[in-house]
């Protein structure tokens, strides 16, 4: 029975993964590049929620729309300013990083000059009930993230297959050279994804907070790091397969943390992203694509 | 015209061998004779220490062209293992600091090299940015891990770890002469490695690594090889700075450190060795100097980044290399041509 409250609770902590991992695994999917940022984008998210429901004490649906709103304009805004001079002019990927690395520690700067260093703690944003399932004990943060990130996927999925905003991101990852002669806006189609991406980083947020009650400026820096080893997990590009890695790697900390011990989580975490490098870079659901000279 | 150019070379290479050892007598007088005090001398070492790092970092991000984000990682790891052996030899009284330090030196180095391979072999088989991203997770993890309970007789956790160190009082200018002396023959090996056979493979795999393998340069040998270096050097790095301050605290080996030395690298121009030398010395004298702006001081280095990277995105001086006898000879040139030109 205890074993299926830590795999539930993994499943839950695994659904925050899976929904920052999905950001990651579109943008790299589209533009081949790691955004250092992305991680930062949920810590904006989150600052969102604690300026409107403790700073201006609005209502909660207020707060629950706000981060999706701040998070996809901050993403598009970071995309036209940092990313999209270089992305047009066919930088070297070095420069790409670097610039997404200096986005990173911008975000993390700005926020701790603007808000102070220091960890600020909420109250958990739906109550934090506790539901008796046949003597499993389920707290409601953990059954809301799970329902929450497959509704998210679903549609994402949805988006992605069914519309044709969908079919021209995926035409722009495939060849994003031959998108562009068949009349679709590649730079529009970057932004777009940006912002999707950005925006469930933004739901993220949401679920974050409601399970963990903290926010710090440099939240980002570890979070980002786990859900992108989710996303090679899961193979980078592949939106299942990030949904996958985000839920096994939530499942395998949670785990380690009840069974073995809480100081090594991260490491890991960390194990995990150099065997899958090892054994299979393409990742669980990854297709291994061949380079064409 | 080839062996004008080599005897060139020679005399350059004597030109820059005297004018370091003049260097280091003169910065060696001024700190054994307390004309600098004892904050300035200590500065003086930071910024061997930081041309170390950053010249090292250079021969990953300038010549192999692969992002390396956890370089303050492969310091602790270094300081710890070296700390750890001067604490036992010294205490013990077998060895005085001065023959134990070298040894240190060497021993962090490998360590820290052995990190660097654990990291290095899945990151570089593959193609791709995973050596970024495996680096800023180790970098991240050997700090939480440093203050794990368990590894408390290594690291002394949070707390932070004593370590021996020269004294101040009865000789002042040996923390320099080491960090010194160690500086200049990282920039000699840097130097001298970019030019050779090995460090022209690495050259290419940056310029194009499916024409480089082509062409046989075994690419994952090379790419394994510039990044073990450079942990080597961090390493050794690592252990000439907790010698120096005196107590490694897990805490300021963190994220921000490895991105300030990315800074160093990317401001002087990757590829450029002097570049590396100028940046790190002006950016660890220039906080020291503006005390004000400490807590500005990421946020505007994340700005110069964003923007060197957008206008100008091999940084300052590009690949170009600046040396002082290259500079005269240039000067000497130019007037013996203007007086030809005037004599004709």
């Amino acid at each position: 029975m205890d074993f299926i409250t830590q795999l539930l609770n993994g499943l839950g902590l695994g659904s925050i993964y899976a929904l920052i991992a999905l950001g990651y695994s579109m943008v790299y999917g589209i533009v081949q590049l790691i955004n250092f940022a992305h991680g930062d984008i949920i810590m904006v998210g989150g600052y969102a929620i604690y300026v409107v429901l403790v700073m201006a004490g609005m209502p909660l649906w207020l707060a629950v729309l706000a981060p999706l709103v701040v998070c996809g304009l901050a993403g598009m805004l970071i995309e036209r300013l940092a990313y999209q001079r270089l992305l047009t002019h066919n930088a070297e990927r070095i420069s790409l990083l670097i610039t997404a690395l200096g986005v990173s520690i911008f975000l993390q700067n700005l926020f701790m000059i603007l808000f102070g260093s220091e960890t600020k703690t909420m109250s958990p944003l739906f109550g934090s009930d506790s539901f008796a399932l046949g003597g499993l004990s389920v707290t409601s943060a953990t059954l809301i993230n799970i329902v929450v990130s497959v509704v998210m996927m679903v549609m994402l999925q949805l988006l992605v297959n069914k519309t044709k905003i969908g079919k021209a991101m995926q035409a722009t990852s495939e060849d994003a050279g031959a998108a562009k002669l068949m009349g679709i806006n590649t730079k529009r189609i970057i932004l777009l994804t940006f912002a999707v991406g950005s925006i469930l980083a933004g739901v993220g947020a949401v679920l974050y907070i409601n399970t963990y009650q903290q926010i710090r400026p440099t939240m980002g820096n570890l979070l980002g790091l786990k859900a992108f080893v989710a996303a090679v997990l899961g193979g980078i590009g592949s939106i299942p397969g990030a949904m996958l890695g985000g839920y096994l790697l939530g499942v395998l900390e949670q785990l380690t943390k009840a069974y073995i011990t809480s100081e090594v989580t991260d490491a890991v975490v960390f194990a995990i992203l150099i065997v899958v490098l090892l054994v299979r870079p393409a990742g669980l659901m990854g297709k291994n694509r061949k380079e064409k000279v | 015209m080839a062996s004008r150019l080599k005897k060139k070379t020679g005399v350059f290479y004597l030109a820059n061998a005297l004018l370091t050892i003049v260097l280091f007598a003169v910065l060696l007088v001024l700190i054994s004779g307390r004309t600098l005090n004892n904050y300035w001398s200590g500065v003086v070492v930071l910024v061997c220490i930081n041309v170390i790092l950053a010249v090292s970092l250079n021969l990953v991000t300038g010549i192999l062209g692969q992002l390396v984000l956890g370089h303050a990682g492969f310091m602790l790891v270094g300081a710890y293992a070296a700390a750890n052996f001067t604490r036992a030899v010294v205490e013990n009284g077998s060895l005085s600091l001065y023959v134990a330090l070298p040894i240190a030196m060497v021993i962090g180095g490998l360590v820290a090299a052995a990190f660097g391979i654990v990291i290095g072999i899945p990151a570089l088989r593959l193609r791709g940015d995973y050596l970024a991203i495996l680096t800023l997770g180790f970098g991240e993890i050997i700090r939480v891990m440093a203050n794990a309970e368990s590894l408390r007789p290594i690291t002394n956790g949070a707390m932070g770890l004593s370590v021996e160190t020269f004294s101040n009082r009865t000789d002042p200018g040996a923390m320099f002469a080491f960090a010194f002396v160690v500086m200049a023959a990282v920039i000699f090996i840097s130097y001298t490695f970019g030019r050779s056979r090995h460090g022209r493979s690495v050259l290419s795999i940056r310029e194009d690594e499916i024409a480089a393998e082509s062409m046989g340069v075994n690419t994952v040998y090379y790419k394994l090889f510039a990044f073990v270096l450079a942990a080597f050097i961090a390493g050794v790095a690592g252990a000439l700075y907790a010698h120096h301050i005196g107590m490694i605290d897990p805490s300021k080996f963190d994220f921000n450190r490895s991105v300030e030395i990315l800074i160093m690298v990317v401001l002087g121009g990757m590829g450029s060795i002097s570049g590396s030398v100028i940046s790190a010395t002006v950016l660890t004298i220039l906080p020291e100097v503006l005390r004000g702006f400490a807590d500005y001081r990421m946020l505007l280095y994340s700005v110069i980044l964003i923007c060197v990277m957008l206008f100008r995105p091999s940084g300052l001086l590009g690949r170009y290399e600046i040396s002082l006898p290259g500079l005269a000879d240039k000067l000497l040139h130019r007037k013996g041509k203007a007086a030809k030109t005037e004599e004709g």
